[in-house]
């Protein structure tokens, strides 16, 4: 990345932070009122933990609370927890609820409703089953208090706990939680700052929520998804609307507060607007992946992936995917830049004669290699542009098949060859919480058959990841993710094609807006 | 005339099976995979395929129709694969919406239409037909989402005179109501108004010519008297049909005047239903609605006899 295109991106960021960080949390708190949001997606499913969308982590995070939560840093801090002890090898732990906390209907929060929660949890999400399998006991002791025991190490017990992303490991009343894992919950009672109104739910048009006026909050600032969780509004409006010049316009007349990601085209005239303010939510933003199919020739080889790394140059795809330097820059870490585990190892620079070469070496034989472009994405669409041109450039032959999303969902599922209704290329991106570790990184699962779409396979990656998992002291993570990240490198399972961020835009009255990876509505006045 | 509706009213099931066995086939055939999409990005093969059969996209799909048409016939339309609510309560909730736009587009579009179309006809070859024709020439080439923005741009971002979007339910105050209808009505009735004036002007032209309306202009009835009384009354069969048909197509609901205004219509709960895959929901909305789309050329057919004596069924 240049210079002044660095320089730009952490000026943007800088900014925005500093904006956080004088105004969040207000201490003389002006009350009431309706926050109108215009949600990223429309909310169709309601179980946070049925299903990894967005969209439905997020309404998570306004009905239930979490035991640990990441604060601005990325640390887990106690949310629901008061306190919480671990013995010296790490195998057993002990964890006490804070006092006051209530479910919606008044009945009070118990240990119980955790520990079915979390094995409700444990059962569905990728990293909850790797604690899983670790797991010797996990019960109440008493009404507040329950037992985590391992039979084997684990070194994610709280990063479990309060996983941020895609599903988050919220707590549900027992009832609830006590539901078929493959089923999704019919009961929305949680313990969270907001209460659901189901019976004003339409999909498709809106969501409400109301402030739960018995929630207890920490006493502690809030910091990322960490802190206090004050409540200042009566009522948050989420509000679908589905053409984005429309909720620019309703942004800009004043009929909604709150725009969750503007296009990133839309931003520089709302950043004109003296009424608006554009700011980054989420500052470590997303990654941006190039995804090849190891299963199929070319990329079977590991040369032709290799090539691919060599290939792409970040700041091509940024111009075309973000265009402003302000919200993209290049990352060299397959663990995000500004992450706990961020390391610029191995990370090659771009080499056209190189990617040629090794595409030759490769065996490759001018097959046309299929890349899946779901044009009504725009992250996944321009970089898929960018791609084709660029293979072209290293002696590829390109076949790129325009589809909606929905369709390339269900066709990167295939595992058949590019030439039967297969692919070799699609793209897509992630949030930070996402790819933060090795545990959570799907793009570096190299487990073949069970992992991510694209299906690389690697015993020494699996090795290595795993060790990861088992390891306990934060040192030592931090090792193994750099020798991850030169084995990323070199077996090439993904090639990133940038780090950016989607920013948000609200109206001058709103205050309080807190950044964190997931969005998140306490705190904020209108 | 009562046997004929009976008979009318029975054909529609037919009508109605065939469009739902097409329409269920062109679903299945189409790629995408809901499962995949409910699983979100993160999920596991093997937690995809449970939700599969949860939903019992993992049955043949002639089991599935076979249950899904036993389903309807006792009035179950199923379950959104998405959000678990019924079918007829996620068109109850979007009924609404569509109603009011539909009305209030087709209120606006006739009473305006048709006597601009009366008026272009009776001053044919003027420079009032003239004006007219070119305006509705330009109506009906206007992209309705172009129209739309202009309108926001004008009334809502600069005027701060109309809202930009949303939807209030008369229940709700009939002023906001009204006020967030009017720009998406008048969006769709432009449309609906060059049509409608244009087969007005063609039909009374017709008419014109007849001997009993040069008998009646002889006589010296008032011109008013005559076009309104006499010639429009016989000339608004095919009028009636473009009325009849214009409203069994915005009841389908108007998915680019819904999208631009954010009204929660039939229409994008269709398309976005499609997007989704959700197969019940776009089953169960597009029979419903070939079922409305039939009996409204029933209701249509059965103007023609109030309005020309000659019809006899």
């Amino acid at each position: 990345m240049s210079a002044m295109h660095r320089r730009a991106f952490l000026a943007g960021t800088a900014a925005t932070a500093a904006m956080a960080a004088a105004a969040p949390y207000v201490h003389a708190q002006k009350k009431g009122g309706t926050l109108k949001f215009v949600p990223h997606a429309d909310l169709k499913i309601l179980d946070p933990v049925w299903t990894t969308a967005y969209i439905t982590r997020n309404h998570g995070y306004m009905i239930y609370d979490m035991l640990f939560a990441p604060d601005a840093d990325i640390r887990m801090q106690p949310q629901m927890v008061d306190k919480y002890t671990a013995s010296a090898d790490k195998r057993k732990w002990s964890f006490t609820l804070r006092d006051g906390l209530k479910w919606h209907d008044g009945q009070p929060v118990t240990a119980e409703d955790c520990v079915l929660s979390i094995k409700r949890f444990a059962a569905r999400d990728a990293v909850g089953q790797l604690m899983a399998k670790s797991l010797g006991k996990l019960a109440p002791t008493d009404k507040k208090t329950f037992v985590l025991e391992l039979e084997t190490p684990f070194g994610l017990v709280l990063e479990s706990l309060g996983k941020a992303s895609a599903s988050p490991c919220v707590i549900m009343p027992a009832r609830v939680a006590a539901t078929d894992p493959n089923e999704q919950i019919k009961d929305f009672t949680g313990s969270g700052p907001y209460k659901f109104v189901k019976d004003e739910w339409q999909p498709g048009n809106k969501v409400i929520y109301v402030a739960n006026k018995d929630y207890v909050p920490r006493k502690e600032t809030p910091s990322g998804g960490a802190g206090a969780k004050r409540v200042f509004v009566d009522r948050v409006e989420w509000h679908y609307i589905p053409d984005q010049a429309t909720a620019a316009a309703a942004l800009e007349a004043g009929e909604v507060d709150f725009w969750e990601n503007p296009p990133i085209d839309f931003v520089p005239r709302l950043e004109k607007n003296t009424g608006l303010v554009v700011f980054a939510t989420d500052p470590k933003g997303n990654l941006g992946t190039v995804r090849p199919n190891s299963l199929h020739p070319p990329f079977n080889n590991k040369k032709a992936r290799q090539a691919l790394l060599y290939m792409v140059n970040q700041q091509e795809y940024l111009q075309a995917v973000i265009g402003n330097p302000k919200y993209g820059r290049p990352c060299p870490s397959i663990f995000i830049c500004g992450g706990p585990f961020e390391t610029a190892g191995g990370a090659p620079k771009q080499d056209l004669e190189k990617a040629k070469r090794l595409l030759k070496e490769s065996g490759y034989d001018g097959r046309p290699i299929v890349i899946l472009d779901p044009t009504d994405s725009p992250f996944a669409h321009a970089p898929a542009l960018v791609t084709a041109e660029s293979l072209k450039k290293i002696g590829g032959v390109v076949d790129i098949q325009a589809m909606d999303w929905s369709t390339m969902v269900a066709r990167r599922a295939k595992k058949e060859p590019p030439a039967q209704g297969g692919w070799n290329i699609f793209h897509t991106w992630t949030t930070a919480f996402d790819i933060v570790n090795p545990a959570v990184n799907a793009f570096i699962n190299s487990s073949g058959d069970k992992a991510w779409f694209g299906w690389p396979s690697s015993e020494p990656m699996e090795k290595l990841r795993t060790e990861w998992v088992r390891e306990p002291d934060a040192a030592k993570q931090k090792k193994l993710a750099e020798q991850i990240q030169l084995l990323a490198y070199d077996e090439v399972p993904h090639v990133s094609w940038g780090q950016f961020i989607a920013p948000s835009a609200f109206r001058k009255n709103v205050q309080g807006v807190l950044q964190f990876g997931a969005t998140i509505l306490w705190n904020i006045q209108v | 005339m009562l046997p004929l509706v009976l008979r009318r009213i029975m054909a529609t099931i037919p009508v109605m099976g065939v469009v739902a066995l097409t329409v269920f086939a062109l679903l299945h055939l189409t790629p995408g995979d809901p499962a995949q999409l409910i699983a979100g990005d993160y999920a596991t093969p093997q937690d995809i395929a449970k939700i599969r059969t949860t939903l019992g996209l993992d049955k043949p799909l002639l089991t599935q129709a076979g249950i899904w048409l036993s389903n309807v016939l006792r009035g179950d339309l199923g379950t959104s694969i998405y959000s678990g609510l019924p079918v007829t309560t996620l068109i109850a909730q979007r009924v609404g919406p569509t109603v009011a736009l539909t009305l209030l587009a087709m209120v606006i579009s006739v009473a305006l239409a048709v006597p601009l179309g009366v008026l272009a006809a009776w001053r044919q070859g003027s420079w009032i037909d003239r004006v007219i024709m070119i305006a509705s020439v330009s109506g009906f080439s206007m992209p309705v989402f172009w129209l739309g923005f202009l309108l926001v741009w004008v009334f809502s971002i600069w005027l701060g005179a109309l809202p930009v979007q949303g939807y209030q339910p008369l229940a709700e105050g009939p002023w906001q109501f009204l006020r967030h209808l009017v720009l998406p009505a008048a969006t769709l009735s432009l449309i609906y108004m060059a049509l409608i004036a244009r087969m007005t002007r063609a039909s009374m032209l017709g008419v014109l010519g007849e001997d009993y309306v040069r008998t009646a202009f002889a006589k010296g009835l008032p011109p008013r008297r005559v076009l309104l009384g006499h010639a429009l009354k016989a000339a608004s069969l095919p009028v009636v049909t473009i009325i009849g048909v214009g409203f069994a197509l915005l009841i389908g609901g108007a998915v680019v005047t819904e999208s631009v205004f954010a009204l929660p219509g039939i229409g994008r709960l269709t398309v976005d239903a499609i997007v989704r895959r959700d197969y019940p929901v776009i089953q169960g909305v597009i029979l419903i609605v070939s079922g409305v789309y039939v009996l409204l050329n029933l209701v249509v057919d059965m103007l023609y006899v109030f309005l020309d004596p000659r019809i006899r069924y």
